[in-house]
């Protein structure tokens, strides 16, 4: 019970402090990294809470695809600081407002919410990742390969709207240069002394 | 019921997805140079689920724990979402090739998205509906942007994705609504929670976000303002494809999903698509009359088309939801032989879009000119072409419900409608001549324009059959 209190601790302080370290580094490719990081607490507070397929899709998803998308944007595009920090202070108060309504609706529905009796029960002897596979792959069958052809579509799209092949590249082809003969590379002249090529 | 009896009811599904998948192989170890067999693979595979439709033997059964739904009016509808594939694909072959935008991606884009129409026709299930809303949605985004080069293509398919994504973030949002009251995402159970406290908010509130979603797929005012633009923006065939197979798939399901889960709400929902008919209707009249591109025209008739089908969709009941059958079935025969003829144009190797494009058309090409008249006509809904009938038993359906001042307003946005109409061809047939177009139109264009036309005149012969199937389609729907 000790060991679990501490590795909750752990985790969550560095969470909450990898997520101040998002929103106050200079550098943005810092501010991902340490996206990063807190992506990883919540997925050891997930393993904590006895949830470890969420936690395991948490690394893939958002460590694996999301941070590394943001990371190719942050490195690609240009982002001046100095220009998103002017007129901080302007808009600070409406920042607050937004900021106070979302707690406020956050503290309402966590103290109007009941957990129904029963929801939460699991069937024994089954972890959740066991539990989703067997519902998945059977009930679910049609809907997982319903999904599964969306994902191929989004592949071809982004292959269509962006894969462009130039002309005038050249390409390295390893199998010419090897079956390239010494009489096609090589011409051999006599020069007359004196007059050059 | 083991997997391999329920198997046989989804042929359609499982031809267009292997289809699609197969050929897609075929293009990526061919390259390039495939784009033309790749596409006249697509048109055989959406033949071939065309023919496994018509000639299945029409029976009522489920599939996948009830996620998968088969009956006549599901049918009815897929039949309709493949030929208007099928025939937009076999268009788009000779425009791609005139522009240099062959590519194999294009005709598999298609067939995917035919694949997700399918789907969402025979959802069962809200997270079925939403899937195969997506596949089909997800497709056509790509397509509107298909033309890379052109800035208004890359526009109308950003502005097509971001107000889409919205839209089904409305959509996923009353879905979800209507799983908190109800427990269950399958259509059934739904049916029944709405059934058992059918006044409760969550269920009123879940079809109003539901009914903004599928509002947005269908164009309807005021959920429209993507239409004009992503129209004229995307290329000539694409918008072909966008003016029929995905509306009449959202159309078929709004249906199938306010006659089932949400029935018993019935006296919401009808004021409420009752006032999206009228909006459109109206809005599809007036605002056409400003427009000078004919995508543009297109795009409002569009809206306004949706508004009229709309009407069955309100009034409910087998006379209703028979209208709105026999009006898609009539709005895909039109659609089609209108963007047939707007390929036609073409000057000097290159697409016109303009309505003065067409002045004098009587005199440089007669034929055609009749044609698009005739079309013209149609959509307008001039007695005896097929559009009149199409509009009559909607009103019809209307009055039958008791919703007397749709009907009028109906009646009256024709007259407006009309007007717009009537100016093409009066373009086309007083007006002094511009430049005629290139020739020769293609003889695939050729023979979907005088099959669409001949069909627009003498639909009044075929009345009958189709009434009957889309009755027997109706019927099927409320035995379920």
């Amino acid at each position: 019970m000790l060991i679990q209190s501490l590795a909750f601790y752990l985790f969550a302080s560095v969470a909450i402090a990898s997520g101040v370290m998002v929103i106050s580094a200079r550098n943005t490719v810092h501010a991902v990294l340490f996206l990063i990081l807190a992506f990883f607490n919540a997925a050891g507070l997930f393993v904590l809470l006895g949830a470890e397929f969420l936690a395991m899709i948490l690394i893939i998803v958002y460590v694996g695809a999301v941070a590394v998308l943001f990371l190719f944007v942050v490195m690609m595009l240009d982002v001046d600081t100095a220009a998103i920090r002017q007129g901080f202070l302007n808009y600070l108060p409406v920042g607050l407002l937004v900021g106070a309504l979302l707690l406020g609706e956050l503290a309402a529905v966590f103290g109007g919410w009941v957990l129904t009796p029963g929801v939460a029960s699991k069937a024994p002897a089954l972890d959740n990742t066991e539990a989703l596979g067997r519902v998945l792959y059977t009930d679910y069958a049609f809907l997982f390969i319903g999904a599964s052809m969306v994902l191929l579509l989004a592949m071809i799209g982004a292959i269509v709207l962006t894969f462009r092949q130039r002309a005038g590249v050249r390409r390295q082809d390893a199998a010419t240069q090897i079956n390239r003969r010494r009489d096609q590379a090589i011409e051999l002249r006599k020069l007359a002394s004196g007059s050059g090529a | 019921m083991p997997i391999a009896d329920q198997l046989p009811l989804l042929w359609p599904e499982l031809i267009l997805g292997l289809g699609a998948m197969g050929l897609l192989l075929l293009g990526v170890f061919n390259g390039e140079g495939s784009a033309r067999n790749v596409t006249l693979g697509a048109v055989a595979t959406l033949l071939a689920a065309l023919a496994v439709v018509v000639f299945a033997p029409p029976k009522t059964a489920q599939a996948f724990g009830g996620m998968f739904v088969t009956n006549d009016f599901v049918l009815f509808a897929k039949a309709l979402v493949l030929a208007g594939s099928a025939a937009t694909l076999v268009l788009a072959l000779r425009f791609n090739a005139a522009e240099a935008i062959e590519r194999f991606e294009f005709p598999i884009l298609f067939l995917l998205s035919t694949l997700g129409m399918l789907l969402m026709i025979s959802a069962g299930d809200l997270i079925a509906l939403y899937l195969g809303l997506e596949l089909s949605s997800l497709a056509l985004y790509v397509l509107a942007a298909y033309r890379r080069d052109s800035a208004r293509s890359a526009e109308a398919g950003l502005k097509y994705f971001v107000l889409g994504a919205l839209a089904s973030g409305l959509l996923v949002y009353g879905a979800s609504l209507l799983y908190g009251i109800s427990g269950t995402t399958s259509f059934a159970g739904v049916g029944r929670a709405i059934n058992a406290a059918p006044g409760s908010l969550g269920a009123l509130v879940g079809l109003v976000f539901l009914a903004a979603g599928f509002a947005f797929k269908l164009s309807l005012v005021p959920f429209h303002m993507w239409t004009p633009d992503v129209y004229e923006g995307a290329p000539t065939p694409v918008t072909a494809f966008f003016a029929i197979a995905p509306k009449i798939a959202a159309l078929t399901l709004l249906t199938r999903v306010l006659q089932g889960p949400l029935f018993g709400l019935i006296d919401i929902w009808q004021q409420l698509f009752g006032v999206l008919a009228l909006a459109s209707m109206a809005f599809g009249a007036f605002a056409a009359i400003a427009q000078s591109n004919i995508k543009r025209l297109m795009a409002y008739s569009s809206i306004g088309h949706m508004g009229y089908a709309l009407v069955g969709v309100a009034a409910g009941g087998a006379s209703g939801v028979q209208g709105v059958l026999l009006y898609l079935t009539i709005y895909l025969v039109m659609n089609l032989g209108t963007f047939a003829c707007i390929l036609a144009m073409r000057r000097d190797g290159r697409m016109v879009e303009e309505i003065s494009d067409l002045a004098g058309l009587n005199r440089t090409h007669p034929g055609l000119a009749m044609a698009l008249a005739i079309f013209m006509f149609s959509l307008a809904g001039l007695p005896p072409l097929a559009g009149f009938f199409g509009k009559l038993y909607v009103f019809l359906a209307a009055v039958e419900a008791g919703f007397v001042g749709l009907a009028i307003a109906g009646l009256l946005s024709s007259v407006v409608a009309a007007y717009y109409y009537m100016r093409v061809v009066k373009v086309m047939y007083f007006d002094e001549p511009a430049d005629a177009f290139d020739r020769p139109f293609g003889r695939v264009t050729t023979s979907i324009l005088g099959a669409t036309a001949v069909a627009t005149v003498f639909f009044f012969l075929v009345l009958s059959p189709v009434l009957d199937s889309a009755l027997r389609a109706a019927k099927s729907l409320f035995a379920a």
